[in-house]
């Protein structure tokens, strides 16, 4: 111990205090502190690059995840469009054949009423000439009367008896 | 392209530095007839290595004697400079002739000096000679304050001057560029292994940054005058007292000055103690502070790395103390063998003293800046649930 104290120099710590103290001063100033920064800023800038890739990849997996979703909504929006369009098809085809129908009734209405009106309007007709024909017989038979009983009612028995045939 | 240009100039300049200094350091002693500088006994192997893990005021490299029995030694001398009785005084080294023991005396401004075991002695009025007592103490002499520019200093600029120059250059890299090139590829993860695996685990992620950088100076610091003293070059500035205990006071001032609230008070007057055990609590957390912490910094760095050059050292001389057991060739194969793995080892000793210096200092600190929030996330019982943070604070 006291060879250890014997062997302390004071004048050396002094030197070397100062010594010291210039150098963490200096390296400090001139070293330390701008390899410090480079560093840490080297550092960020990786930090940052690193975090921009990932921000750029989770963009592309949205983006895409985008792109797949208006796809399908595409396909959707297609596939109801085409069964609405079916539906339509069907649907005016369907309203076609009633109203086709429908038409069709009506003019089978009309014909009908048609023939029916002609056959009474002929109907109608006979009944007048069969009156007239009647009338005229009846003249005849009036006018044979007159001049041949028997003979007039041969004639009428003839005459009504076509009547009956008509 | 710059970098590498200033790095080259500042290389050239350490290379011309040496170069300069060699060609006039060829120093001759006389110091004796035959081989008495050779140290090949075991006394004189002893006092080799305690002399060489001192600080020296010059900086030789070896010595050898010549064919004419003269000491030669080569390297160069380094300014002396001291604080005497009559103010400072200046001199080289070499005027000491390499002598260690006070027979040579300087004078200098009306005043003597002579060197005993790497301290400078200003001599009283009227000596001529050391005296020493019995247990070879100088009796006419006294120490005086030594700031002279000694082979520690040497090594402290030196690697100072490195630090700089190679750290600067990576940060002006990051100007132009993301990533540095060519050594600063290699400087960049070891600034990142200090930050990340020792500062802002210790301290915390909130204050880490504000002491980053004198963790980051402390580190390189101790350990690349770790490595250097592994160098032939014989340097020992981690193994001197005066180093480390300026290197733990830096730590201490600085895990004092930044200590809140909860730091002071877990300090002197705990919160969760019985009051009366509150006192001796407050002594023994104030000794721990002030006494044991910075002390255990000091000492641990001091010790290893003194441990490391005498063992180092003793193996080597192996190759003289049992030369006669073993014969020459025995004796330097074993000293060889030894001393190779041991110097591998004090490399990684070199690294892990470094790395423990920084750890302690940043858990130091972490420990002061700690922030014992009372707002934490209870659970549904009302239980705090610990966090990280409290579990280190905890640990501490």
């Amino acid at each position: 111990m006291d060879k250890l104290l014997n062997d302390f120099s004071p004048g050396l710590f002094v030197v070397q205090t100062i010594l010291l103290l210039l150098l963490i001063f200096l390296m400090v100033k001139f070293a330390w502190k701008p390899i410090l920064n480079s560093l840490n800023e080297r550092e960020e800038g990786i930090q940052d690059a690193l975090k921009a890739a990932e921000n750029a990849k989770r963009d592309m997996q949205n983006l895409q995840a985008n792109n797949e979703k208006l796809l399908q909504d595409a396909r959707l929006e297609r596939e109801t469009m085409l069964k609405e369009a079916r539906e339509m098809k069907l649907k005016m085809i369907d309203e076609a054949k009633t109203e086709a129908q429908a038409e069709a009734g009506k003019l089978v209405a009309n014909a009908q009423l048609a023939i029916e009106n002609e056959k009474k309007a002929a109907i109608a007709e006979l009944k007048t000439q069969v009156a007239s024909l009647s009338i005229e017989i009846a003249e005849k038979v009036v006018r044979e009367e007159l001049s041949n009983k028997d003979k007039q009612m041969k004639l009428v028995e003839s005459m009504l008896g076509e009547a009956t045939l008509n | 392209m710059k970098v590498a240009k200033q790095t080259f100039k500042f290389y050239t300049l350490v290379v011309l530095l040496f170069a300069s200094a060699f060609a006039v350091a060829e120093n001759t002693t006389k110091t004796g007839e035959g081989k008495e500088g050779q140290i090949d006994t075991k006394e004189k192997v002893e006092a080799y290595i305690l002399h060489h893990i001192q600080d020296s005021h010059d900086f030789s490299l070896f010595s050898y004697t010549s064919d004419s029995g003269e000491r030669k030694h080569v390297g160069f001398p380094l300014p002396v400079i001291i604080w005497t009785s009559n103010g400072l005084v200046t001199f080289m080294s070499s005027e000491f002739h390499h002598n260690d023991d006070g027979h040579v005396i300087v004078e200098k401004d009306g005043l003597r000096f002579a060197k005993i075991h790497s301290k400078i002695f200003e001599l009283e009025a009227g000596a001529d000679v050391v005296a020493f007592d019995e247990e070879h103490h100088a009796t006419n002499a006294h120490k005086v304050l030594d700031f002279s520019i000694t082979k520690s200093v040497v090594g402290v600029l030196l690697i100072g001057l490195l630090m700089f120059f190679w750290f600067a250059g990576l940060a002006k890299q990051y100007k132009t560029k993301q990533v540095p090139t060519g050594f600063g590829r290699v400087l960049e993860p070891l600034v990142l292994y200090v930050r990340d695996e020792i500062a802002r685990p210790n301290i915390g992620e909130k204050h880490y940054r504000k002491f980053t950088g004198y963790l980051l100076t402390v580190f390189f610091f101790i350990w690349i005058l770790n490595l250097l003293g592994l160098t032939p070059f014989g340097f020992n500035v981690t193994g001197q007292l005066a180093v480390t205990a300026c290197l733990a006071i830096f730590t201490l001032v600085i895990y004092t000055a930044s200590g809140n609230k909860d730091y002071w008070m877990h300090m002197l007057w705990m919160p969760d103690a019985p009051w009366w055990i509150r006192p001796v609590l407050a002594i023994i957390e104030l000794a721990g502070a002030f006494i044991i912490k910075p002390f255990s910094l000091l000492v641990r760095l001091f010790a290893n790395i003194s441990a490391g050059h005498i063992v180092v050292m003793s193996l080597i001389a192996i190759m003289f103390t049992l030369k006669d057991t073993l014969g020459v060739a025995g004796a330097t194969g074993l000293s060889l063998i030894l001393s190779f793995f041991i110097t591998l080892i004090e490399v990684l000793v070199a690294f892990l003293q470094a790395y423990i210096f920084t750890m302690l200092s940043a858990l130091f600190i972490g420990m002061a800046v700690a922030e014992h929030d009372h707002d934490h996330a209870h659970d549904e019982h009302g239980h705090e649930i610990p966090d990280a943070e409290d579990v280190r604070g905890d640990f501490i």
